[in-house]
């Protein structure tokens, strides 16, 4: 039981700071998540969606003319200041796009992307009701000094840096964000059917100067080694997931090696009886393997309780079969491990030692 | 009578200097089949240590000892482990049961040990301890059960694989005296069925009667050899009843 305890603790541990590592690698790159076009053009240097890149709006002519493409599809993206009707000032992100072919708002549970055709009509997340003063589909605020009226509320949208999502039309967006009519922030392309993707890239950014044309994925990577590697709280993240690791594999090997060694008797006895080492070998192997799949089935269904818990918070976990798979077969490493450092111990056991218990 | 275990001149020492114990000085002793042996010394007498080199747990300094006709001199580890799994059971002072297993487990250990896994495992290992008369407890665990009970549980163990010796180290010292007739009843009668040779160690002279032979240790040497006359031996059935009649 104690044994079964210790793993679970740690698995847990493992779990979810592995999955605070990767919920934070979603949040960053929930826009392009969202994204169902091709390619994603942004000012060179570009790391994440809310980095702002800046791009003429006639570019998208010369884009549309790379052979392959269906669609350039522009976005307005930038940040601005949200009034609550009671006063204050609320940083926001502001997103306008083509929504039915471009970027779009997601989890809409009130009102739909129609109410949103209005200029001066914007989507409200409702996990930011309390903080921007509006909690329903047609209360009013303003944005920048402009009256705005809420369309659509969805839920679930976080942002990771904690500036909500709005989104609202091109029009509307430019005078949130201040850009001018000539400059939009992205472009996304959608190619013919059939198009090759990664020639169109390359022609796209051999074609139009200042620009990097980008797969979602490259996006998601790019978005991510930043966010993760190259700031303070990517390395916290980093940091506190590989101590998670260390930690919680030093303890399971400590604790079934204890578990082991408390039973020390029991196997000199098992020794007097005659069992050969092979048939030692094989009970701790089974022991550790069952101590591991209880303690990580149980880990695994907490861990999962944790992940709801946070699930509309700012620092959502997320537990994905893959981080299970990896902490099973950490789990299993660590059992096999001790198992080993424990055989090494039970093997020097003197079986006469029962005889004078 | 053959001779399951023959011990020749052997010793045991501790340690080293000043502070060596001889605790087996040029010891040599016979345990034959269909005989129940005791040995009996007071503490300290090297009893244990006897039995330990005896069982092959324990290398003597010097001497031989072969356990049905198999010389240990020169056995490894691993080697001694098989030689105790294919000739020896042993029955402890404590019992030695896993707590969390049943009766019926405890036994089906031994046999496992020796890859002996299935419905044949269970069969037998139920059919032993109806043999020593817990055929209502096979499912019971060892704290459910008395400590006669337990000390039946570890016979049926020790039996079940069906050894050409068994050795038993103060197997009655933990209980009362009708507890005490009843193991060393089946311990005898574990001897006249199935030719096995029995060695007892123990202090209690009350256990003299159930013997066919006594050996007497006292610092390391055995100093002398008795046989009970036979009206004084108790049969199995004598003391605990048919129930308790071996045949594994």
């Amino acid at each position: 039981m104690a044994a079964v305890t210790g793993i679970v603790l740690s698995v847990v541990l493992i779990l979810v700071q592995m999955g605070l590592f990767h919920g934070f690698g979603r949040m960053v790159t929930l826009v392009v998540d969202h994204t169902s076009t091709d390619l994603w053009i942004v000012s060179k240097g570009t790391q994440y969606f809310e980095d702002i890149s800046i791009l003429d709006t006639d570019m998208r002519r010369e884009l549309s003319a790379v052979d392959g493409v269906a669609e350039a599809i522009p976005v307005v993206a930038g940040f601005s200041a949200w009034l609550p009707p009671e006063g204050g000032l609320i940083g926001i992100f502001v997103i306008a796009s083509d929504p039915v072919n471009g970027l779009a708002p997601w989890n809409i549970v009130e009102g739909g992307l129609d109410d949103l055709k209005t200029p001066g009509t914007v989507t409200l997340e409702r996990s930011y009701a309390n903080q921007l003063g509006v909690s329903a589909r047609g209360e009013t605020a303003e944005v920048r000094g402009h009256p705005v009226t809420v369309g659509a509320v969805t839920s679930g949208l976080r942002s990771f840096t904690t500036r909500p999502y709005v989104f609202t039309d091109f029009r509307s967006a430019r005078s949130y964000v201040g850009l001018p009519a000539n400059l939009v922030t992205y472009f996304l392309i959608r190619v013919k059917p059939g198009a090759d993707v990664e020639r169109i890239r390359s022609e796209a950014q051999a074609r139009v100067s200042g620009i990097e044309a980008l797969t979602p994925d490259q996006f998601r990577t790019r978005s991510r080694d930043f966010w993760l590697y190259r700031t303070g709280a990517g390395a916290a993240l980093v940091a506190g997931a590989l101590l998670s690791i260390i930690v919680g594999t030093v303890i399971i090997a400590q604790t079934l090696y204890s578990s082991t060694k408390e039973h020390l008797y029991e196997f000199a006895m098992v020794r007097a009886i005659g069992a050969s080492n092979r048939y030692i070998y094989r009970v701790i192997a089974f022991q550790a393997l069952v101590n591991a799949l209880i303690g990580l089935s149980v880990a695994t269904v907490v861990s999962i309780g944790v992940e709801r818990l946070t699930a509309t918070s700012v620092a959502p976990v997320m537990i994905t079969p893959t981080l299970v798979a990896v902490a099973f077969v950490l789990t299993l490493l660590m059992s096999v491990a001790s198992g080993i450092a424990s055989i090494v111990r039970i093997v020097r056991v003197d079986p006469a030692s029962v005889l004078t218990r | 009578m053959s001779a399951a275990i023959e011990a020749t001149r052997v010793c045991k020492l501790y340690g080293h200097g000043p502070t060596r114990v001889e605790a087996v000085r040029a010891l040599d002793l016979v345990v034959r089949a269909r005989e129940l042996t005791v040995l009996v010394g007071p503490s300290g007498s090297g009893k244990t240590t006897l039995l330990s080199i005896l069982g092959c747990m324990l290398t003597p300094t010097s001497g031989t000892v072969r356990v049905c006709g198999v010389p240990t001199g020169d056995a490894r580890p691993e080697a001694l482990a098989a030689i105790r799994r294919q000739h020896i059971g042993f029955v402890f002072q404590s019992y030695h049961l896993f707590s969390t297993l049943t009766a019926a487990e405890n036994v089906q250990l031994a046999l496992d040990i020796r890859g002996e896994r299935g419905a044949g495992a269970i069969a037998k290992s139920a059919a032993v301890l109806a043999d020593v008369g817990l055929s209502a407890k096979l499912k019971s665990f060892p704290r459910e059960l008395s400590g006669g009970e337990q000390q039946r549980v570890a016979i049926a163990r020790a039996l079940v694989a069906d050894p050409s010796v068994i050795l038993a180290d103060e197997p009655t010292a933990a209980l009362d005296s009708e507890n005490g007739r009843a193991i060393m009843a089946i311990l005898s009668s574990a001897t006249k069925q199935r030719g096995r040779a029995v060695l007892v160690v123990t202090h209690d002279a009350r256990l003299f009667r159930f013997a066919d032979r006594i050996v007497h240790i006292e610092d390391g040497a055995i100093t002398h050899e008795e046989r009970p006359p036979p009206p004084e031996r108790v049969t199995n059935a004598q003391v605990a009843g048919p129930q308790t009649a071996i045949s594994p």
